[in-house]
């Protein structure tokens, strides 16, 4: 009890609470994008309960009115016992939710083809996008740079004004990949490749997790994205690279191993195209295969997964 | 010999699981014991367990609800504290294994053994009432489909004490699920309880479905069914058509684990993405069969309580029929972010969207019903208002989250965590409210107590705020749903408010049972004499409270939508007993659906634990009952016509007397 008490005096906000959602946006990531994705969805946000309101707000006005109106202590009420019928109100009724759900659906329609995430993005720095695969395991993420030949685990950099494609797998169960200041989530599915291309405007580190259930580990599934200027982004990189680790088939067989909490951790280089190796293996195509064909046969892996995912969509 | 069952499946090492299984236990005994004391063994064999009356099996399914209710909260508010104090350094005092199966359980529990038993309940209750009909159409079957729930629910509770509950969330997507990632019972529990229990529900559906289709009172067409009639034979489609879904998918997984199957595995050649389909094919009808039929109680409560015809039948009807249809073509909905293309993702938000039209249409409706009339503010009425509001706000949520790059930022946040218990308890709960407080009179022959009720109203109002609007908050912060740790510190206090808003429901629950006890201790002063306490418009109250076993003494012929209301108005109500009544053709309890439904649960324990010549031999005593059941023909009799008229006689010298009394008093 006296925890409780302790508790709620060190955060004190109980009664604070209207105050805390006028304070400002720091902490409400959805609220505060960092990113064109993200800013796009956030004023879509606003859009929809607008145009809403237009009949949420008179539904909610008048039951209030018409409870306490015509509550039976008030004698003043007329009382209609037969007003069970009136075309005037039946037709307002079913026409202005259509109209507004006709607005709703012409605004979804375009905004879901705006916002697709397979959609590349036009990058402001005017350079190539930064390619990253994702890929999912129990529990921690692995991002790796397929340009680069570097790899992190729970950690990823890019440079402010880049659009970064990811592509997405899962070693294990179902996840997500998501960072809520830049926007879209995507799941990450065993076997299958997804996509999602976002960017980052301002320099910053933002909070990513995962946002699919994927077993005891998952609260502990977190990463940090950081978002900086090309010289940070280059720092960056030149400190994984420093790292002496390889990220191979057996180093990622190692990484796959259910493990919780798990700190950052580097892999200086990369050998092979693990990300397409990934897919593969549940595919049902044999690594040796892949071997035989060539080192890291990045385009063979992405048909493979896309044959039996949702990449082709 | 038992298969995988051995002493470690009894997790003595927990001490909150012993703790509550020790709860479980002594709340069974103390019933057992209340039981043995007063000899009740026979009276509730040839009264309850072997009943084929709608009515009594209506009143089971409810009360099965509300003991699964306060089950299901108490993993409420164990989440709520664990994650009232799980953050930073503090990991709460849950594991991670514990945490999951909970909110597991929380759900499966709360949609499939309280939301589910509670609408059936009603169904049983009133439909056959409202038609002017002696049973439901096959009542055997009924009998059957309410122990089959039964034994489902008391599956998962029994994984409390041995073995584990399933830690996938309550509808356990693959590949997770799967035998390679939950190796344990778990998964198992699961999907045999909800498999025997979705057999059940199924066979509800058919049930309903010819009731309503067939034994109709002559004079009732379609277009004068009450709402609730018309919301339920819409949700009987709705369980025809999603329920073998389920039994297919679950049927699927269980071929994945027990055989190898690779329907839906990483590897192989499975999908996990078709199990995603199929069960939202079933899961997003699923939340219309449970919202449909309390549509169909508020429209009978704004009617009936604000002393007026019900504002525009016809449209109401055709909006329930329009819900029923597209709730099938949405269920994409649930997975905007598996990606799929832009094409098909703004196709099903759309249709989506479609729906909050004919759902509007409802509430506009409701809300004119009350215009011009004289709303009396007895608990019903007060849960139907509220729900009104609440429901408004939960309807816009859901429409946000329909537009696709909306859902990509709350998609599995607490914000979707908030919107859905927005509508089920804003709506689901709200409605079961209204209706135990409107038909419990027509149950048990006495009202509930007003004063216990309105509190509960309130607690329960107010708490679901304070509970849930700080949710929505925590979704636009980015906390996701299932975890049961974070680390950032700003969400603590929303956390705080949640949980405070968990007390607040809590003692909400505990009005309602408080409403329950004070009204069987005052039953004299609330008894119902007339049938007709609330100046009913429908059949139901036509009759005494609680009816005569056979419903009506003579079948009732309707010309209006509202027959009683009808019948008030051109004085055409019976006052007195004939003197001459028909035999009525009757059928006979039977233990044989009680036999079947435990030969069920023997069965899905055997296949929980791998105990294959204990499954074999369950299936096999299934199919001798069913034989024994279908080879006796002694299954039926008649109520002889004096028998009905000495009770119809009693009945009605009763309310005369009540109407001298009240005469004297005036």
């Amino acid at each position: 009890m006296r925890e409780f008490f302790r508790q709620v005096a060190r955060r004190k906000p109980l009664l604070l609470l209207p105050l805390l959602l006028l304070s400002g946006c720091s902490n409400w990531a959805i609220m505060d994008p960092q990113g064109p994705i993200g800013r796009a969805e956030k004023s879509l946000v606003f859009t929809a309960v607008i145009l809403m309101l237009i009949v949420v707000v008179p539904v909610i006005v008048l039951t209030l009115v018409f409870a306490w109106h015509f509550r039976a202590s008030n004698k003043k009420a007329v009382y209609r016992p037969d007003f069970h019928h009136s075309t005037t109100i039946e037709i307002i009724v079913w026409v202005v939710p259509c109209l507004i759900v006709l607005a709703l659906g012409i605004l979804t329609w375009k905004t879901t083809h705006a916002l697709d995430p397979y959609k590349p993005l036009v990058a402001q720095n005017g350079e190539k996008p930064i390619e990253v695969d994702v890929i999912a395991l129990d529990w921690k993420w692995l991002f790796v740079y397929p340009q680069l030949h570097i790899a992190s685990v729970n950690e990823l950099a890019m440079p402010v004004g880049a659009s970064v494609d990811f592509r997405i797998t899962s070693g294990t169960v179902m996840n997500a990949f998501f960072i809520p200041q830049l926007g879209t989530q995507i799941y990450a599915m065993g076997g299958m490749q997804t996509e999602v291309h976002l960017s980052a405007d301002h320099a910053g580190i933002y909070q990513g997790l995962s946002a699919n259930f994927s077993g005891n580990g998952f609260s502990g599934m977190t990463f940090k994205a950081i978002a900086t200027d090309k010289a940070g982004f280059d720092a960056w990189v030149q400190k994984v690279r420093g790292s002496s680790q390889v990220l191979d088939t057996q180093s990622f067989a190692l990484l796959s191993k259910a493990s919780e909490n798990v700190p950052v951790s580097y892999y200086g280089t990369v050998n092979g195209d693990i990300f397409g190796e990934q897919i593969a293996s549940f595919v049902g195509s044999p690594p040796s295969m892949k071997t035989m064909k060539g080192n890291g046969d990045q385009a063979s892996a992405k048909t493979t997964g896309g044959s039996n995912g949702m990449s082709g969509m | 010999m038992l298969g995988r069952l051995t002493w470690a499946a009894i997790p003595l090492d927990n001490p909150i699981e012993m703790g509550a299984v020790g709860l479980m236990g002594i709340v069974v005994l103390i019933v057992l014991g209340f039981i043995a004391r007063y000899n009740l063994w026979v009276y509730l064999w040839k009264e309850w367990i072997t009943t084929i009356d709608h009515k009594k099996i209506g009143i089971m399914y409810i009360l099965m609800a509300l003991v699964m209710l306060l089950r299901g909260f108490a993993d409420a508010i164990m989440m709520r504290t664990q994650l009232a104090f799980s953050h930073g350094a503090s990991h709460g005092y849950l594991p991670p294994e514990h945490y999951d199966q909970i909110f597991s359980a929380h759900g499966v529990i709360m949609i499939f053994f309280v939301a589910m038993p509670f609408v059936i309940g009603f169904m049983n209750v009133a439909v056959p009432l409202q038609i002017g009909a002696r049973d439901v159409a096959f009542p055997f079957l009924n009998s059957i489909s309410f122990w089959l729930t039964f034994v489902g629910m008391a599956l998962v509770n029994l994984s409390l004490a041995i073995g584990e509950f399933g830690q996938a969330g309550w509808l356990a997507y693959p590949p997770l699920s799967e035998l390679k990632y939950s190796p344990g019972s778990g998964i198992d529990y699961w999907i045999w309880s909800l498999q025997i229990s979705g057999i059940g529900t199924l066979l509800t559906g058919v049930n309903f479905f010819v009731t309503i289709i067939k034994m109709r009172a002559p004079g009732m067409t379609f277009m004068r069914m009450p709402v609730f009639v018309w919301t339920i034979l819409c949700t009987s489609i709705l369980i025809m058509a999603a329920f073998p879904v389920l039994t297919a998918t679950i049927g699927m997984l269980t071929l994945d684990r027990y055989l190898d199957f690779h329907f839906f595995t990483n590897d192989g050649g499975g999908n996990q993405m078709m199990y995603v389909n199929l069960i939202w094919a079933w899961g997003h009808p699923e939340v219309y069969i449970l919202i449909l039929p309390v549509f169909g109680v508020f429209s009978e409560v704004v009617s009936t309580y604000s002393s007026k015809r019900l504002f525009a039948y016809t449209s109401m009807v055709w909006a329930t029929v329009s819900i029923t249809v597209l709730s099938f073509v949405v269920w994409l909905h649930h997975f905007f972010t598996m990606g799929s293309g832009a094409d098909v993702n703004a196709f099903f938000g759309i249709s989506t969207m479609v729906i909050a039209i004919p759902t509007g249409v409802k509430i506009f409706n409701w809300l004119f019903t009350m215009y011009g009339g004289r709303v009396r503010y007895e608990p019903a009425m007060l849960w139907t208002v509220g729900f009104m509001v609440t429901f408004t706000i939960g309807g816009m949520t859901g429409v946000m989250m329909a537009v696709p790059g909306i859902d990509f930022i709350v998609h599995n946040s607490l914000f979707l965590i908030a919107h859905f218990h927005n509508v089920i308890i804003g709506g689901v709960v709200f409605g079961c409210f209204a209706g135990l407080n409107y038909w419990f009179p027509k149950m048990f022959g006495f009202k509930l107590e007003a004063k216990w009720g309105t509190r509960s109203f309130w607690f329960w109002l107010v708490g679901f705020y304070v509970a849930f609007v700080p949710l929505y908050a925590l979704g636009f912060m980015g906390a996701t749903r299932r975890m049961e740790h974070y680390d950032n510190p700003a969400w603590v206090p929303y956390m705080w408010v949640a949980l405070l808003g968990a007390v607040l429901i809590f003692c909400g629950i505990v009005c309602s049972i408080l409403q329950i006890v004070v009204s069987i201790r005052d039953r004299a002063k609330l008894q119902d004499v007339t049938g007709d306490i609330w100046g009913g418009r429908t059949l139901e109250w036509a009759i005494s409270s609680p009816p005569p076993f056979y419903n009506f003494a003579t079948t009732p012929t309707v010309a209006d939508a509202e027959p009683l209301w009808d019948a008030k108005q051109r004085g055409t109500i019976e006052r007195q007993a004939r003197d001459h009544y028909e035999d009525i053709h009757m059928p006979k309890n039977t233990g044989a659906g009680f036999i079947i439904a435990v030969f069920a649960g023997i069965m899905g324990f055997a296949m929980i634990w791998y105990i294959w010549w204990l499954a074999i031999l369950s299936v096999v005593g299934i199919i001798l009952t069913l034989i024994i059941r279908t080879c006796n023909d002694d299954i039926d009799y008649y109520v002889p016509g004096e028998e009905v008229a000495r009770i119809e006689k009693a009945h009605f010298l009763k309310v005369a007397s009540l109407e001298t009394e009240k005469q004297h008093a005036d």
